[in-house]
């Protein structure tokens, strides 16, 4: 039958159409080459303050992605425990490096900025990065902004 | 020991919703023989082949087939015995996107591993018992009422059953067509052996064709016997139905109100 | 007084009668998935509902999926130049599509144009006895006639709305980059940073997935149990597209909490 041949021809195409799209979404539109099924290794740090940072947020070395943020968690002082999780890929990294929490752009949204420090050791999985600078809080920066103007004032009687 | 009669109704009781359809109706049909059930409208005559075939359960009362209690029958064995049934529907049923050969070829290709060579012969077989031959590269949507009720049987009897249940045949058939039924069904049976049993309202036909009659009412077997005897019997409900007399104990008047009274009453809106 | 009782025992007499038929619709669906083991070996049965149900929606998924990405990129736009955030379009309309409007809207159209069509051709073989017919011939009319349907359901409903989606991103970079002047390499760039495969393009292939199992047992089972008349198959095929719609959108919510609220 012709129309067999037609219909299966036909079918065949559509469950090609439907792969390809499904495809095209993981790869070009997610980012699946991206997305870490690599290894990596975890490393922490004690922050005063987190502001928007969420799980998922990207580490960066440089504005290049290295990691993400796999946890966020309150410790015993209160302090905020984030947990990074580094591309094995990355395993050079110096232990003394720095990490700071910085937005991207005006509005977007907050990720981990980390700084190489200068000694031989690298990080390794469990180790902790002390130092730290944690995220700007707007309402912080006004209050200081009006106590340095007030500070001023008095000066200039 | 084989039975007498292949198929056996005991006091079966069926309802529909709150209407007593049967209300302790029993008989036999013989093996090898055209049995004819007889009734009027209404009478539930497609729901006892429905009861026979096991698409419906009685309330009380057994179906046997063959020996077996249909009612209790598990699934798988109910299959199997329908394998062993063929039923023609009133309007043959056959499935509109396959064509005759295939619609025949239909229980052969499901049930069977049959080559394709041996069921083309087979098909065609059959088709040729029925005279349709010549017909099998046509789609059911192309066939007369008569040629698709033709093929349905072809098809009923693909497997070679052993017994076929016809429901309606001759209605709305004209006179040739009701003529080759006929023929058919009768020569049918006796070529293959089967039993046949046919649930109709024509008499004439039936009588034609018919080893052993029975005639289904209110719920019960009003009357049984061969043609002859059914034709000359002196029952006032026999004779109202073998004759086709328009007032009898099935009244000609839908029960209404005083005639009189039924005029006056309009008259006074 | 009487009446108020009426209308009560009238609605007790409506829920019963609901819970019967979904209680019906359950012991259905168990039998089809028992049957699709089945009808899986018989695939050519399968490939040819694959056809008529999959193939034949391609082309208004194809086009709908084409304009709604081509409105998102419209609309996204102009609300996103007013926080200046135009570079996120890309990302806009990606993640509106693999989250939401690729599963939801493929799945509404095909329960509107294959789920009626399978009601209708079910509920006419119900009619013409041919499911009958299939019965006494003591061949299982749901392995055989309703499991392919069903099986070609599930399997199509996913393709066509990663088809949908994949219209759609296109269809906004037509009007995003082609018409507006966004710039190309940003789209792309700003979408690929932030659609995650796992959370949005999976998560919206287990929707339709899931979309594709209830919209097709819907179409079958209001096919299988309508009454079988002409009237009872038009009003099966109205219910099909009415209670399969409200099923998606109400399964929609359940599933988009789940997936997407805050943990």
């Amino acid at each position: 039958m012709g129309s067999n041949k037609a219909m299966e021809l036909a079918v065949g195409v559509f469950v090609l159409a439907g792969i390809i799209a499904l495809v095209f979404l993981a790869m070009k539109v997610g980012n699946l080459s991206t997305a870490s099924v690599n290894e990596a290794y975890h490393v922490q740090a004690r922050f005063d303050n987190i502001g928007q940072l969420k799980t998922r947020a990207p580490v960066t070395i440089g504005g290049v992605r290295v990691g993400r943020v796999s946890d966020i968690k309150i410790d015993e002082n209160f302090y905020a425990l984030v947990t990074m999780k580094i591309d094995s890929s990355y395993h050079k990294i110096p232990s003394d490096s720095g990490a700071t929490i910085l937005t991207a752009g005006l509005l977007g949204e907050q990720y981990i900025s980390l700084e190489p420090g200068g000694a031989d050791e690298s990080l390794k999985e469990g180790d902790e990065l002390l130092v730290t600078q944690s995220a700007l809080v707007l309402e912080k920066l006004i209050s200081q902004f009006l106590y340095s103007k007030a500070e001023e004032t008095p000066a200039s009687k | 020991m084989e039975s007498e009669s292949l198929v056996d109704l005991d006091e079966v009781v069926f309802y529909r919703g709150e209407r007593a359809i049967f209300n302790g109706l029993s008989l036999k049909i013989p093996r090898a023989k055209v049995t004819v059930i007889l009734g009027g409208s209404g009478t539930g005559k497609t729901t006892l082949l429905n009861l026979i075939g096991g698409r419906l359960r009685p309330a009380a009362g057994d179906v046997r087939v063959d020996g077996l209690s249909v009612p209790a029958l598990k699934t798988r064995e109910l299959y199997t015995l329908r394998k062993r049934m063929g039923l023609l529907f009133q309007s043959g049923a056959l499935l509109t996107d396959l064509s005759v050969f295939e619609n025949v070829a239909f229980p052969i290709r499901e049930h069977t591993r049959l080559p394709e060579t041996l069921i083309r012969t087979l098909v065609l077989l059959k088709l040729e018992l029925v005279g349709l031959r010549g017909a099998h590269r046509l789609m059911p949507a192309e066939l007369s009422g008569g040629m698709a009720r033709r093929v349905a049987l072809a098809r009923a009897i693909a497997l070679d059953p052993m017994m076929v249940m016809y429901d309606e045949p001759f209605t709305g058939l004209d006179p040739i067509s009701k003529g080759i039924t006929v023929k058919l069904i009768r020569e049918l049976n006796d070529a293959l052996g089967m039993t046949s049993i046919v649930v109709t309202h024509d008499v004439e036909e039936a009588c034609t064709i018919a080893d052993y009659v029975y005639l289904v009412g209110g719920g019960k077997v009003i009357a049984q016997g061969n043609a002859a005897e059914m034709l000359a019997s002196e029952g006032e409900d026999v004779k109202q139905f073998m004759n086709g007399l328009p007032d009898g104990p099935v009244p000609f008047h839908y029960p209404a109100a005083e005639y009189v009274q039924d005029l006056l009453d309009g008259a006074d809106r | 007084m009487s009446s108020v009782l009426n209308y009560i025992r009238q609605l007790g007499h409506w829920v019963l009668g609901r819970v019967e038929r979904t209680g019906r619709a359950s012991v259905f669906i168990t039998e089809v998935l028992a049957g699709t083991f089945t009808a899986l070996a018989r695939f050519n049965l399968v490939r040819h509902q694959i056809f008529s149900v999959g193939v034949l929606t391609l082309l208004i998924i194809t086009v709908s999926g084409l304009f709604v990405g081509m409105v998102l990129g419209l609309q996204g736009y102009y609300t996103l130049s007013d926080f200046g955030a135009e570079s996120s379009l890309g990302l806009l309309v990606a993640l509106s599509l693999t989250r939401e409007l690729g599963p939801v809207v493929a799945a509404l159209l095909f329960a509107g144009r294959a789920g009626s069509a399978l009601t209708a051709e079910i509920g006419l073989m119900k009619a013409t006895e041919q499911l009958a017919g299939m019965e006494m011939m003591a061949v299982n009319p749901l392995t055989r006639v309703i499991a392919p349907r069903f099986l070609a359901g599930l399997i199509s409903m996913p393709l066509l709305a990663a088809i949908f989606t994949a219209m759609g991103v296109w269809g906004g970079q037509i009007v995003g980059v082609g018409l507006i002047g966004v710039d190309d390499g940003i789209f792309w760039s700003r979408m690929q940073s932030g659609v995650d495969f796992y959370d949005d393009v999976l998560n919206g292939v287990i929707k339709s997935v899931v979309f594709g199992f209830v919209v097709t047992w819907i179409a079958v089972f209001e096919g299988y149990d309508c009454v079988p008349t002409s009237e009872g198959v038009s009003r099966a095929t109205t219910r099909t597209v009415v209670n399969a719609s409200l099923a998606v959108l109400g399964l929609d919510f359940v599933l988009t909490s789940l997936m997407f609220g805050e943990i």
